[in-house]
């Protein structure tokens, strides 16, 4: 199909097993009926297993983190002692 | 003592090699010339002997890998380029580091030579980060030399900061090596949500500001050894670019669980102390580390990645960290110029 906006191919995608319309040339996006409401469930049933990182006690001042990152206060992998294998991370590129 | 106006250091390189230590030699040798390592190793001991006359001989191999052999001898450290290092490049590079006392560590020949076929640039030697005893890295050095780099401006025309190529270079080696790797798909997701400049795609917002391009433990040493202030070394990636670039690598570390917080709010408290431009003086600072913080994660897994299905091994629990993170980053868009937004309503 062509894209309504500037008339540009339209290319197929399947997010999450939603198929969406792509244009090659504005980059915008075409939804079918139903399609945006399965793609707001299906992102938010993804995200659910990873909270933001909860405010947890801590007795340094909390550091902003994304909301991408690990969940801190207690479930890093630092501790008395660094994991090996992220001694050699340090050092390389 | 064999030290004398020149002394130990590394080129990211020098692990466990200090003014006085014991010498260690990698035992992975992947040089593809044959020939590269003992004409190296000559030509090392030649202008070793130039600047010390009496010279005690202490030699080691640094590093020999593909993209770049790094040989020491005595106070003297060569280092042969990647076989497709630009030469025009990286001479400006050089130029660079012989213009910025105090953050970089000046080359002791000012253009680079050329044995069998690579680029070889001439070094002091210095302390490095001992890589035993990381509790001990100097994360405050690390970002008072980044800020003072950041807002120095360029003394010389350098070419782009190569983060972002070579971020892209790790993704597409991932993509080449393991296509079918259950951790590749989370990673080549978080990769290509990212802006065309985190990626090497396209220009990138900023091409002014001077940055190292691949900071991390291996790049400061000690100069004069063993107990000089800490410089920078490495200027291969060395050029204009988005300085978050520089501070994003801890900032991933950070942000996959890794690096603990205390030493993370060091190294950006000193970063700020020091004027650094990076990131705004005070207040979140992830709008502006976020996307380079993501590429740098996505780096990261790939090599990881790339290196465990090369050794038919599985992933350990810290590559595992930066993996999941990469997964986590689909349910949140990266920050564009005003900030990051979800993608889910929650």
């Amino acid at each position: 199909m062509q894209c309504p906006k500037c008339h540009a191919p339209m290319h197929t995608y399947n997010r999450n097993g939603v198929q969406i319309e792509q244009c090659s040339g504005c980059r915008g996006i075409f939804l079918d009926y139903g399609e945006l409401e399965s793609l707001t469930r299906l992102e938010a049933q993804w995200s659910q297993p990873a909270p933001p990182p909860p405010a947890a006690p801590q007795a340094y001042p909390a550091a902003p983190a994304p909301a991408w990152g690990a969940p801190h206060g207690g479930h890093g992998h630092y501790g008395h002692h660094r994991h090996k294998s992220f001694g050699r991370m340090l050092f390389s590129s | 003592m064999h030290v004398s106006r020149t002394h130990p250091g590394s080129h990211r390189t020098g692990r466990g090699a200090d003014a006085t230590g014991p010498l260690r030699t990698l035992t992975h040798v992947t040089t593809d010339a044959p020939a590269l390592l003992p004409a190296l190793e000559a030509r090392v001991r030649e202008t070793a002997h130039a600047l010390t006359p009496a010279c005690p001989c202490g030699a080691a191999t640094l590093a020999d890998r593909p993209d770049a052999t790094v040989v020491r001898h005595a106070g003297t450290v060569a280092k042969a380029h990647a076989a497709d290092a630009d030469p025009a490049e990286l001479a400006l590079r050089v130029t660079a580091a012989s213009r910025l006392p105090g953050v970089l560590l000046p080359p002791l020949a000012p253009a680079p030579a050329v044995l069998h076929g690579r680029l070889v640039t001439f070094w002091p030697h210095g302390t490095p980060v001992d890589p035993d005893d990381p509790d001990a890295a100097p994360w405050e050095a690390a970002a008072t030399l980044l800020a003072r780099l950041h807002r120095t401006p360029a003394p010389t025309a350098v070419p782009a900061m190569r983060g972002p190529a070579k971020a892209a270079l790790a993704v597409a080696r991932l993509r080449a090596t393991a296509p079918g790797h259950p951790a590749t798909a989370p990673v080549l997701r978080a990769w290509s949500a990212l802006p065309g400049w985190a990626r090497g795609a396209s220009a990138p917002p900023d091409t002014t500001t001077l940055c190292h391009g691949d900071l991390h433990l291996g790049q400061l040493i000690r100069h004069p050894a063993p107990d000089g202030p800490w410089l920078l070394i490495d200027v291969d990636d060395l050029g204009t670019g988005v300085p978050a670039w520089d501070l994003a690598r801890p900032a991933a570390w950070y942000a996959c669980g890794l690096l603990p917080p205390e030493e993370w709010h060091r190294f950006l408290t000193a970063y700020r102390a020091a004027g650094g431009p990076a990131v705004p003086a005070d207040g979140d600072p992830w709008p502006a580390l976020d996307v380079p913080a993501r590429a740098l994660t996505a780096q990261t897994a790939a090599r990881a990645v790339t290196k465990a299905v090369l050794a038919d091994r599985p992933l350990d629990e810290v590559e595992c960290s930066l993996v999941d993170a990469c997964a986590r980053m689909a349910a949140v868009r990266p920050a564009g110029p005003q900030g990051r937004g979800r993608v889910s309503p929650q």
